[in-house]
C-alpha cells in the first residue's frame, strides 16, 4: 500500500513544483539555520575548552593585595606583600601539587638584527608543571639557575619565530633589555588564552634573575603572583582554605582584618566561560529551531490548502473503497516527503554555509554528525506533526459531501 | 436472465436534519433487485432518487430500515466496513466522470485495486483488459484530459468494473454528455448487461436514457410511485447498435 501511495505523493508534489519549492523553503532555511548555528556554537564551545585545557588544570593564583598609599588604593598585585618565602611555604602544603612564583614585565628582546617587544615572566621550572606546558626544543632552566639568578631564557613559539625564523634558537644568546641571556629551550605552541592573548608571545627567565636584574623591585624578593596547582579537583576547596590560613599566619593578619593578598580559583573562572559558551550554543540552536517550527507551519498551511483543493479527489478515492487510514496516510506521506526534502536540501546548504562562515568570517566551527541526524529527525517529525491535522481532516471527509464539492 | 435477489431493502428511510427540523428524504422504500437486472431510477429533483442511490452505494447510512447486499445486512456497518463493501462489491460511475486528472488512464482504472491490495503487475494487467473491453486500450498511458468526455466516461466504466463488483451504480452517467456520446455510453452499458450479465442501477431524468433499461423505478417525495418492466425498445436499440 505504501509503494503506490509514495508514488502518488511524489506525483502530487512534482505536479506543482513552484508550490513545493516555496513550501519546502521554510524547512530548508530552518534546517540550514540550525546546522550553521549549532556549528558556530559548538565551535565557540570547543575553542573555549581548548583554551581552558591550555591554561592548566586545578589552578589558583595568589595575587599580592591592593596597596594603599595616603588613602589612594591601587589594584591587586601592586603591593609588594608576596615573597619567595610565601611561595616556598605553599609548596609544603599537603594538597598542593606544584607552585610557580611569578614576576613579570615587558621587555625588548634582541637577537642579531631582529628585535621584539614581549612579556617576560620570571619563574621556576615548576611553571611548566603548573601550566602543563611541554618543551618543543632544548630544556627548561633548573633549580641551580634559579638559585644563582643565571642569565638563561626559554622562549615561546612566537618570540622564537620573530627572532630566529626557522633558525634553531637553542644555544644562542639574546639580549633582554640589553643584558645577554643564553636560550636553553623553546616552549611548545600553546595558542590563545581565554581572553584572546597569544600565550606563545612570552619569554621565561629564572625568577631571581627577573627580580634582581630585569625589573629591579623596591623590595628585593617580592613576587607579583604565585600560581598554585592543587593535587586534584576535589582537593581545591581544601587548598584554598590552606593557602588562606597559611598566608594569614605568615602575614600576621588577624580575624576581621583585610588580607593583603588575594586567592583566585582560575578553574572556576574557566568553567564560567565554558558554561557561557554552552548557553550561547543552546541559545543559537533554540533561535534557529524557531525557524524550523515556522517552516513546519508553512507545510501545514499548504497541506490544508491542498486538502481543500483535492476534496473531490478524496471523495472519489473514498467512494471506490479507500479506507480513512489510506487517505490519512497519503496526505501524511506528502507532508513528510515535503519536510524531508526540505531537510535534505537544508542539510546541504547548512553544511555549505558553515564552510563559508569558517572560510570567510574566520569563526571556529564544528559540524557534528549528531546535529545533521538531529536536523533530519526533527524535519521528519515536523512533517508528521504539522501534516497530521490536514491529513486527519482529509480522512474525515464525508464521501457524499466530498463528491459534491466543486 | 434475472437470478437471485442481489439487493433487498425494507422500509429504507433517510431523514436529513436541517435548520427547519428533520426533513424526510426517503420514506420507507421496499425493493428487490435481482442479479443481472438493468434498472433505471427516475424522478424529479428532490424525489429521493439520489438519496436512494447514496444508500445503495454505501456512501451513506439509512436512518431506518434494512439493506441486504447479497445475504449481508450492510445498513449500519462502520465506515471502514462500508469502504470495504464499496471497494469489493460495488462499482461507481458518476455524472462528472470523476477521474483523477494527474493519473494516467490505466492508473485510473486500476485505482480500486490499489485499495484492494492487489499487486502492481496484476493491477496493470486487469486494468488493461478492462480498457480493451471498453475500446480504449490505445489511450492507456494518456492523461484523462487528453480524451473526450464520452471516452472519459468509458474509462470510468472500466474503473467501476475492474474489481468485478456485484452491481454497478451509475448516477446520471450521461448528464454531461451530448446525444451522440450518450448513445455510445448507454450502448456499452446495455452490452455489458446483456453479454456479461452485469447488474446495473442507474439514475437518470432523461427518458431516452431510461429506455435502455429493462426496469424503470420512479420516485416521488421519497417513495416509489412506479415500478415496471420494459422489454421492447431496449432490445431493439441494443440490437441495432450491436
Amino acid at each position: 500500500m505504501i509503494g503506490p501511495m509514495l508514488a502518488e505523493a511524489v506525483q502530487a508534489l512534482s505536479s506543482n513544483r513552484l508550490r513545493t519549492f516555496l513550501t519546502t523553503l521554510g524547512m530548508v532555511i530552518g534546517v540550514a539555520a540550525v546546522i550553521i548555528m549549532l556549528a558556530v556554537g559548538s565551535g565557540a564551545q570547543k575553542s573555549v575548552q581548548d583554551s581552558i585545557a591550555s591554561m592548566g588544570s586545578n589552578l589558583f593564583i595568589v595575587l599580592a593585595g591592593s596597596a594603599s598609599t595616603s588613602g589612594v588604593r591601587l589594584g591587586g598585585g601592586n603591593a609588594s606583600t608576596l615573597t619567595m618565602g610565601d611561595a616556598e611555604a605553599i609548596t609544603e602544603l599537603g594538597s598542593v601539587n606544584a607552585v610557580a612564583p611569578q614576576v613579570s614585565g615587558n621587555a625588548q628582546v634582541v637577537y642579531g638584527s631582529y628585535n621584539w617587544g614581549t612579556q617576560v615572566f620570571g619563574t621556576t621550572d615548576d611553571y611548566l608543571v603548573v601550566r602543563e606546558w611541554p618543551m618543543d626544543a632544548g630544556a627548561m632552566f633548573g633549580d641551580s639557575d634559579v638559585r644563582s639568578a643565571g642569565r638563561v631564557a626559554v622562549l615561546g613559539q612566537t618570540v622564537a619565530g620573530q627572532l630566529f625564523g626557522s633558525e634553531d634558537a637553542v644555544g644562542k644568546t639574546i639580549r633582554i633589555n640589553g643584558s645577554p641571556y643564553l636560550v636553553t629551550g623553546v616552549l611548545a605552541r600553546k595558542g590563545q588564552s581565554l581572553d584572546g592573548r597569544d600565550q606563545d608571545d612570552t619569554v621565561l627567565v629564572p625568577v631571581t634573575a627577573a627580580q634582581r636584574k630585569l625589573f629591579g623591585s623596591r623590595f628585593q624578593g617580592t613576587l607579583r603572583m604565585i600560581m598554585v596547582q592543587s593535587v586534584s579537583e576535589a582537593a581545591m576547596p581544601q587548598t584554598e582554605l590552606e593557602i588562606n590560613s597559611l598566608l594569614n599566619e605568615r602575614h600576621g593578619i588577624r580575624a576581621g582584618q583585610d588580607p593583603d593578598f588575594n586567592v583566585r580559583n582560575l578553574t572556576a573562572v574557566a568553567e564560567t566561560a565554558a558554561s557561557t559558551a554552552r548557553v550561547m550554543s543552546l541559545l543559537l540552536g533554540a533561535i534557529a529551531s524557531i525557524s524550523l517550527v515556522v517552516g513546519g507551519i508553512g507545510i501545514m498551511n499548504i497541506m490544508l490548502v491542498s486538502v481543500t483543493e483535492r476534496t473531490r479527489e478524496i471523495g472519489i478515492r473514498v467512494a471506490i473503497g479507500a479506507q480513512p487510514r489510506d487517505v490519512l496516510l497519503q496526505f501524511l506521506l506528502e507532508s513528510i516527503l515535503l519536510a524531508l526534502l526540505g531537510g535534505t536540501v537544508g542539510v546541504l546548504i547548512g553544511v555549505g554555509g558553515t564552510l563559508i562562515v569558517e572560510r570567510f568570517a574566520d569563526v571556529p566551527v564544528l559540524i557534528s554528525s549528531t546535529a545533521i541526524v538531529l536536523a533530519f529527525a526533527v524535519s521528519a517529525s515536523v512533517g508528521v506533526f504539522f501534516g497530521w491535522y490536514p491529513a486527519r481532516k482529509a480522512a474525515r471527509l464525508e464521501p457524499i459531501e466530498a463528491l459534491r464539492y466543486h | 436472465m434475472s437470478g437471485a435477489a442481489l439487493i433487498r431493502v425494507e422500509g429504507l428511510s433517510k431523514d436529513y436534519v436541517t435548520a427547519a427540523g428533520a426533513f424526510p428524504a426517503l420514506r420507507g422504500v421496499d425493493l428487490e433487485i435481482r442479479e443481472g437486472e438493468f434498472v433505471a431510477i427516475m424522478g424529479p429533483s428532490g424525489s429521493g432518487k439520489s438519496t436512494f442511490m447514496n444508500l445503495l452505494g454505501c456512501l451513506d447510512s439509512p436512518t431506518r430500515g434494512r439493506y441486504w447486499l447479497g445475504d449481508r445486512d450492510v445498513a449500519g456497518l462502520p465506515n471502514e466496513e462500508l469502504a470495504r463493501v464499496r471497494n469489493r462489491h460495488l462499482g461507481f460511475v458518476f455524472q462528472g466522470f470523476n477521474l483523477l486528472q494527474r493519473a494516467s488512464v490505466v492508473d485510473n482504472v486500476a485505482l480500486p485495486l490499489v485499495y484492494a491490495g492487489v499487486p502492481r503487475a496484476e493491477r496493470q494487467a486487469r486494468a488493461r483488459v478492462l480498457l480493451e473491453r471498453v475500446g480504449l486500450e490505445r489511450y492507456a498511458d494518456s492523461l484523462p484530459s487528453r480524451i473526450s468526455g464520452g471516452q472519459q466516461q468509458r474509462v470510468a466504466i472500466a474503473r467501476a468494473l475492474v474489481n468485478r463488483p456485484r452491481v454497478v451504480l451509475a448516477d446520471e452517467p450521461t448528464g454531461n454528455l451530448d446525444s451522440h456520446t450518450t448513445e455510445e455510453v448507454m450502448s456499452l452499458f446495455s452490452e455489458l448487461n446483456r453479454e456479461e450479465g452485469i447488474t446495473l442501477v442507474l439514475v437518470t431524468h432523461e427518458p431516452d436514457v431510461a429506455e435502455y433499461a429493462k426496469r424503470v423505478i420512479r420516485f416521488h417525495d421519497g417513495v416509489v410511485v412506479e415500478d415496471r418492466q420494459q422489454q421492447l425498445r431496449t432490445a431493439q436499440r441494443a440490437g441495432a447498435v450491436a
